[in-house]
């Protein structure tokens, strides 16, 4: 996966990095550190149609269930089974091995780049 | 609302914790890890700021009645060193708060009151005290509060340089007694030691004033590191509170909850003599079909949270007051008010989990109890 610098992101404090016609979709380390401890993760199925904007998944710390949001329209090609057996990557690996989601999508719609959301973060 | 700072905020700071807003309180909720602080709470220690707690003193020879009246145990009973877990009800004997009193001398007591609460607890406190020979003072500025609480509390506390707590040892829980500390000799301040805490495990409190508080706070961190001692946030203090099935003033107590609702029907002292307020709403019993609290536990790691409705068949019979995935337990526990006809232990009930029944059985509380080992 690119570098963060590279990815684009959305106001809900996801990351995509897109290569080709997939998206990898994941939450930002900003929101996972707000999450605190991430105690469990629930995934759409593979094959599932996803809307843009629309919940998809959750993602639950101790303290507070986060939603998650597809960024773009599509089909979901995978999901991160390793994410699912240990939530804590999400915390532990954010931008790398606690990514959520793969989405093929036809048009990606517009998203923030990495200085704009480190802008809405104040970091 | 101006935002309050611990005196120890900047400890805090340094150890790059996140912070929440409690009760108008920047405090920490985490330094690294929920998880990983509530762990060490259970297995080692872990050390607490709760600086944000109300502090009141009542003071005067007649201190003790005065307590009688105000508060729903026996606290002229309570003997000097001994701590005892009481509240504060209104007229009809709803929650206005938990506290926990102190008694420190014969006319001298220390109440500890949620940080939410302080006002409203010195206030009633004052106006049911007037007729009393006795005075009122809300220290609560004047005193930081150090929770180090965990199995290895003991033995950590016993090895502070420069603090000196006599009979520490012989100290059983809910008892106190007056100690020092000293970090720069000859400078002594005095230092109020409780064995008390919120968390299901052995551990101490202690009560000093704000300006020697962070000396106290790295001196006792530097003494346990060795023994797995880390500063733990309000986060973990929740998950550890929730599986000793302790109370939380706002989820489990508020003033439309009678005692006996909430499991706390011995801590109302009927057979004081004279009245105390509350005492008639209490003699009253209880309205046929009011709810009561129980503890739920769930398969799988989906924890019903606060506010989330509970099901008996197709029935809304309650709803949660407190809920997390049990780091010590492993699977999802519950606290939650229930129509009392599913109030008894095994009785089977769903949770509706942002949309989903999760199945849910009543179980005793609390989900966690120590082995007492002393």
């Amino acid at each position: 996966m690119s570098e963060p610098t590279e990815r684009k992101y959305t106001k809900d404090h996801e990351w995509v990095d897109v290569v080709g016609d997939i998206a990898t979709v994941g939450i930002t380390d900003y929101a996972a550190e707000k999450l605190g401890d991430v105690v469990f993760v629930d995934l759409p199925a593979v094959g599932s149609t996803v809307a843009e904007g629309r919940v998809v998944g959750e993602i639950e710390s101790t303290k507070s269930v986060g939603e998650l949001f597809a960024p773009v329209a599509g089909t979901v090609l995978e999901i991160n089974d390793a994410v699912v057996a240990k939530p804590e990557l999400v915390n532990s690996d954010p931008f790398g091995e606690g990514w959520l989601i793969k989405v093929t999508f036809t048009e990606l719609p517009q998203l923030l780049s990495y200085d704009d959301y480190s802008k809405l973060t104040g970091e | 609302m101006t935002t309050r700072y611990s005196p120890l905020h900047q400890k805090h700071v340094d150890a790059g914790a996140s912070f929440t807003d409690f009760a108008g309180w920047q405090m920490p909720v985490r330094y690294s890890s929920d998880l990983a602080e509530h762990h060490a709470v259970r297995t080692a220690a872990g050390l607490f700021d709760l600086s944000h707690m109300g502090e009141i003193v009542v003071l005067g020879s007649d201190a003790a009645a005065a307590l009688d009246y105000a508060l729903a145990g026996n606290i002229s009973a309570v003997s000097i060193g001994q701590a005892k877990y009481s509240l504060l009800l209104n007229e009809t004997g709803g929650i206005i708060d938990d506290l926990v009193v102190y008694r420190t001398g014969d006319d001298r007591f220390l109440i500890v009151a949620n940080a939410s609460n302080r006002e409203v607890v010195a206030e009633a406190l004052k106006l049911r005290s007037a007729a009393f020979d006795c005075e009122v003072y809300d220290e609560s500025d004047d005193l930081a509060l150090i929770a180090v609480q965990g199995p290895k509390a003991f033995e950590i506390l016993g090895q502070v340089d420069g603090l000196d707590i006599p009979g520490l040892a012989e100290l059983k829980y809910y008892r106190s007694v007056p100690g020092t500390f000293e970090p720069n000799p000859p400078a002594q301040h005095e230092v109020f030691v409780a064995r008390t805490g919120y968390t299901g495990e052995d551990g101490f409190e202690l009560y000093i004033a704000p300006d020697v508080a962070p000396a106290l706070w790295d001196a006792i961190l530097e003494t346990g590191q060795g023994s797995g001692l880390v500063p733990a946030g309000l986060a973990s203090r929740d998950t550890l509170r929730l599986e000793a099935g302790m109370p939380l003033y706002g989820h489990e107590l508020n003033e439309s909850i009678r005692p006996a609702q909430a499991g706390l029907g011995r801590v109302v002292s009927l057979a004081k003599e004279g009245d105390f307020v509350g005492r008639s709403g209490i003699e009253a019993g209880l309205p046929p079909g009011s709810s009561v609290l129980v503890g739920l536990v769930s398969d799988g790691k989906r924890a019903g949270r606060a506010e989330y409705e509970v099901f008996h068949a197709d029935r809304n019979v309650g709803a949660i007051t407190s809920g997390a995935l049990s780091p010590t337990l492993g699977y999802p526990i519950a606290m939650a008010y229930v129509h009392p006809s599913v109030g008894a232990v095994g009785t089977e009930l769903t949770i509706d989990v942002r949309g989903t029944q999760v199945p849910a059985s009543v179980v005793a509380l609390p989900f966690y109890k120590r082995e007492i080992t002393s």
